[in-house]
């Protein structure tokens, strides 16, 4: 029941149009080239004339290439044997595994009605205490990693895949080096996470239009497991490639662009991924973690700045460390105050101090003497950044705050933490 | 509203939600049809006509849609349903209840699912007020239905022209909102039964009031910011535009819990589906402190979020607005709160975009700014035809991109509306809440303190941040001692006066009775001269005197701790030896 074309009418960038009929908007179809079948989507329909992007680019189309309907839209299958495997951006197997094509299901579907949803309150443990000590994540939460390009924030989400305690990891790679894929792939399976672990890659060498359906793919998969009982961390790299591919068929398909070249519709296609984040009612959840490197460092870029405006906070990855400052999880407070009671006390005395050293060491640069202060606030600086803020540092919340109190009390006398006097006598290390 | 019933088209391209249909017959503007998919209907709504082609743009995915499919045109344009039963409703933005939804469709919105906004089977204890013979117009009522602790009109529809003549009135008793509640007819003897409820277009504004009056009641926010500085008039509009994380959200979810009005209608348009569920999970469990009944029983919520379709994100500002109006005319103070309007303005730019139109500055449509006018417009205060008054209050949010108030909607919004409280980054990072900036925002509205007393702090804000600017420059050292005390007097206003604690109840919520006293006493703190001879001897006075009126701030207004927390000040103050000067002696005399 196949309709099949053999003439392409025209080809600009990754888009080809076809005169056919019958045609559904988003249907699949296959092109066959020389270079072997891609699949391509519907995505305009003016008359009988029909716009598809070819998932595989338009390099090598030719206008005789066959363009056959497949009469259904984007699909993924969905099993438990997608774990431990990896994809592309086409559903087609990335690694030597067989390809999967039971149980079949719609991607980038509709989104949850909010009166099914649950408040976000549970805590999700990463054992990295920049992390869980100070911008706790919270399950169903969506946060990204605004970062600078050469910034580790790929081992930093390898090492969060093989700490959180998630049920399912998804990692979505958009633009990636070959190498992280090979990093990501080896550092899981060492680390004893690829088992839980389903990947969908899509490498800088790779079509442009394989790297827009990567989060789709991803987040349909994590939802399909989150209806299954199962708390999901999707993790997504780099966010601001997605972007970057939108905007490239945006401009091919001669799209007014907005702001820098971008499409007007970037934060509603961003806020339709990340809102499927998601704690529902009565089953699993998604939370969404993806790096978004901004171009300069600067925050107001259009990508970074959209995010901010769906996103429940950030991280700010700088320097090779989760930035204290920058960074802020905006539900950690529906968290925070169930875990230890000395949490949130103990949180805002290290971060104060923090801040404190950091002044310490504007003024040492700029010659002025030392007093006795300073020097106490230059060694705990030190000893915060190495044992707490390092991204190496695997530690559970509770041997977190213990580790804080005894780099308080390596440092300073109790009276000058600014803390509770009843939360000191508790918790103060007894040398 | 010509009625073409039945009358249907052909889709002939699809661009996104934007699709174009072959149509024979008339076709109006904003009018609605229905686009067959299988076995779905898609809402829709025609947004140009060129010759026999209409396009239309989809309240929900496009996908799976092909030429060819059958477009059903219904005549009438986008309406809300008006009658009881609309208050503590969650609605999408096309007015559909989201819990009935969840009923039918389970955890996700599934397109082409449409329900009746109001419960069709509840029964409302009807009193009728009209009596058979009376002559009625649009927007009078004939009688009245209890609904939570408001008295609900049951009017003559808006959309009647003339005058009617009340030919039967049902008896005081129980009725459904369509069962008929009474007869009227025209001159020329035409007889229309009436039910509870009507529907009415929501892009066009309800007029059915005798004359709009100028917004000068000060609507109480309970935010000393806002009410002494900043204040906002029933009736006015507002708004507040910030960068991403500098708070406006909070702010407008502390307004809608503490403002002074009746009403209060909540517009998540194009926000986080999170914070929806936040307020859905509080407002029921919060009292109302002017009824003691549920705070879910003055709201309603209107959530179109942002991943739910853009065509219906800018539909959910007109239903909302609507919705408002209704309320304001039973002679209730209606706030509507749309959070944001930025989304809004990105859903007419992505529309404006696929119609191929011309764009303007940053791609959105030229029309851009008649559109916000004529929505902040549709704000105001009214007296009605029975003499009674209502308003409708508009505060919207605007999320500029990079934080950059010169984009377009920031500057439209702020050439139509009443008061400008601009968020700031810096002050948000400083964790001062509300983040709103004293140096850049202004209101055109008279507040709950005398104009010449907020001028006198304004100017010791204003004096104190150029010293602490220059502070950052010739340091400490540099600086004299009478100018450092203006600067940490200014410290002390914004931290004592400016700055307000939303989780602690008292602090939070404010009272314009409140302000009034506490802003003579800071007239009297700040105006006066004191004894001290260095900085830090400044410095450590002024903390102290800080952390007195910070700890009088969490007290019981007129309560025993609140007296004992004044002493405190004025003890602190003649330790200070304080003496007053004459600007502030003067203020604090001829203003009371």
């Amino acid at each position: 029941m196949n309709k099949v074309y053999n003439r392409i009418e025209s080809i600009t960038g990754n888009v080809i149009t076809v005169r056919a009929k019958g045609i559904r908007n988003n249907e699949l179809a296959t092109v066959s080239t020389r270079f072997g079948k891609s699949l391509a989507e519907v995505n305009k329909i003016d008359g009988d004339l029909v716009s598809l992007q070819v998932f595989a680019g338009g390099k090598g189309v030719s206008t005789g290439d066959e363009v056959r309907f497949l009469g259904h839209e984007m699909q993924v299958s969905f099993s438990e044997d997608l774990l431990g495997r990896a994809f592309n951006g086409s559903g087609e197997p990335f690694d030597k595994g067989t390809a999967l094509t039971e149980n079949m299901k719609p991607i980038g579907g509709p989104s949850v009605n909010p009166t099914k949803r649950i408040l976000a309150n549970r805590m999700m443990r990463t054992n990295i205490p920049m992390i869980d000590m100070f911008n706790t994540l919270v399950v169903s939460q969506k946060l990204p990693i605004f970062s600078i390009s050469g910034e580790p924030y790929n081992e930093l989400l390898a090492r969060i895949a093989m700490q959180a305690e998630a049920d399912v990891i998804v990692l979505g790679g958009m633009g990636l080096k070959y190498d992280d894929y090979l990093y990501f792939k080896e550092t899981l399976s060492k680390g004893g996470a690829l088992s839980r672990t389903v990947m969908f890659i899509h490498t800088a060498a790779d079509p442009t239009v394989e790297c827009m359906k990567i989060p789709d793919m991803a987040l349909a998969v994590a939802e399909q497991f989150a209806l299954q009982d199962k708390d999901v961390l999707v993790l997504l790299t780099d966010m601001t490639n997605f972007a970057d591919a939108m905007k490239e068929i945006a401009i091919t398909q001669e799209q007014v662009p907005s702001n820098r070249g971008y499409p007007g519709d970037l934060y509603s296609q961003l806020a339709a991924r990340y809102e499927k984040a998601v704690d529902f009612d009565n089953a699993g959840s998604v939370t969404i973690l993806a790096v978004t490197t901004m171009p300069g460092d600067d925050v107001t870029h259009p990508v970074p700045d959209n995010t901010g405006y769906i996103t429940e906070g950030q991280y700010y990855l700088k320097g090779g460390r989760i930035e204290p400052f920058g960074s802020l999880s905006r539900l950690k407070q529906n968290v925070n105050g169930k875990t230890r009671k000395d949490h949130r006390a103990l949180m805002d005395a290290m971060i104060r101090l923090y801040s404190s050293y950091k002044d310490t060491v504007e003024k040492k640069n700029m010659g002025f003497v030392m007093n006795r202060w300073d020097e106490k606030l230059l060694k705990y600086g030190k000893l915060f950044e190495d044992k707490l803020m390092s991204l190496s540092v695997n530690l559970s919340l509770e041997n977190a705050l213990d580790l804080g109190w005894q780099i308080l009390a390596d440092c300073f006398e109790k009276d000058e933490t600014g803390m509770k006097s009843e939360l000191i006598e508790e918790f103060w290390p007894v040398k | 509203m010509t009625g073409n019933n039945q009358n249907t088209g052909r889709v002939v391209g699809v661009n996104g939600n934007m699709v174009s249909v072959q149509f024979e017959g008339n076709v109006s503007m904003n009018e609605i049809c229905y686009v067959k998919v299988g076995n779905t209907s898609l809402k829709s709504e025609v947004i140009r006509i060129r010759g026999t082609v209409a396009q239309i743009q989809v309240y929900e995915m496009t996908n799976g849609i092909q030429c060819g499919d059958e477009v059903v045109f219904t005549g009438d344009m986008l309406t809300a349903e008006l009658g009881p039963g609309l208050l503590g409703q969650i609605y999408d933005g096309l007015q559909n209840p989201l819990p009935l939804l969840a009923q039918q469709a389970g955890w996700f919105l599934e397109r082409g699912i449409y329900t009746d906004a109001l419960d069709a089977q509840k029964k409302w204890e009807f009193t009728p007020t009209a009596k058979p013979g009376d002559v009625v117009k649009a927007g009078e009522f004939v009688g009245t239905v209890p609904e939570g602790t408001f008295v609900h009109k049951i009017f003559v529809p808006f959309y009647l022209r003339g005058n009617y003549t009340v030919k039967s009135v049902a008896q005081k008793g129980g009725y459904t909102i369509h069962e008929t509640i009474a007869v009227i007819a025209d001159d020329r003897g035409n007889e229309i039964p009436l039910t509870m409820s009507f529907k009415w277009p929501v892009k066009r504004a309800v007029t059915c009031y005798r004359e709009r009056l100028a917004p000068v009641e000060t609507m109480e926010t309970k935010v000393r910011l806002i009410d002494s500085f900043f204040p906002v008039a029933k009736g006015g509009t507002y708004c507040i535009p910030g960068p991403f994380g500098a708070g406006k959200t909070v702010l407008q979810h502390t307004t809608s819990k503490y403002a002074d009005v009746d009403i209060v209608i909540i517009a998540a348009c194009g926000e986080r589906a999170g914070e929806v569920v936040e307020t859905l999970t509080e407002f029921p469990e919060l009292v109302d402190p002017k009824t003691g009944r549920s705070l879910m029983e003055r709201t309603i919520i209107i959530c179109n979020t942002s991943s739910m379709p853009v065509a219906s994100r800018e539909a959910s500002v007109y239903t909302s607005v609507t919705l408002a109006e209704y309320y304001r005319q039973m002679g209730l103070h209606v706030l509507l709160l749309a959070d944001s309007t930025s989304r809004w303005a990105q859903a007419l730019r992505e529309m404006s975009g696929r119609l191929e139109e011309i764009p303007g500055e940053e791609a959105f449509p030229a029309y851009l700014e008649s559109y916000i006018s004529a929505f902040y417009e549709r704000a105001g205060y009214v007296r009605l035809p029975d003499g009674s008054k209502g308003s409708v209050t508009i505060g919207g949010t605007v999320s500029p991109a990079g934080g950059n108030f010169d984009e377009p909607v920031t500057q439209a919004t702020l050439k139509v509306v009443g008061a400008f409280h601009g968020l700031s980054r810096e002050r948000s990072d400083a964790r001062k809440y509300p983040a709103i900036d004293p140096l850049i925002s202004w209101s055109k509205y008279r507040g709950v303190i005398a104009p010449e007393k907020t001028a006198f702090l304004h100017n010791i804000l204003l004096h104190g941040n150029d010293i602490g600017s220059m502070m950052k420059v010739v340091g400490e050292e540099g600086t004299s001692l009478p100018d450092y005390i203006v600067y940490l007097k200014e410290e002390m206003l914004d931290a004592v006066y400016l700055q307000q604690n939303s989780f602690d109840l008292t602090d939070a919520n404010c009272s314009a009775g409140r302000q009034r006293y506490v802003i003579d006493k800071l007239i009297q703190v700040l105006g006066s001269e004191y004894a001290l001879n260095d900085k830090d001897e400044a410095r450590s006075f002024f903390n102290r005197m800080r952390q007195k009126f910070i700890d009088w701030n969490y007290t019981e207004f007129m309560s025993e701790a609140f007296r004992a927390g004044e002493a405190e000040i004025d003890r602190q103050y003649e330790d200070g030896d304080g003496t007053c000067g004459d600007e502030a002696k003067a203020l604090c005399k001829g203003g009371e």
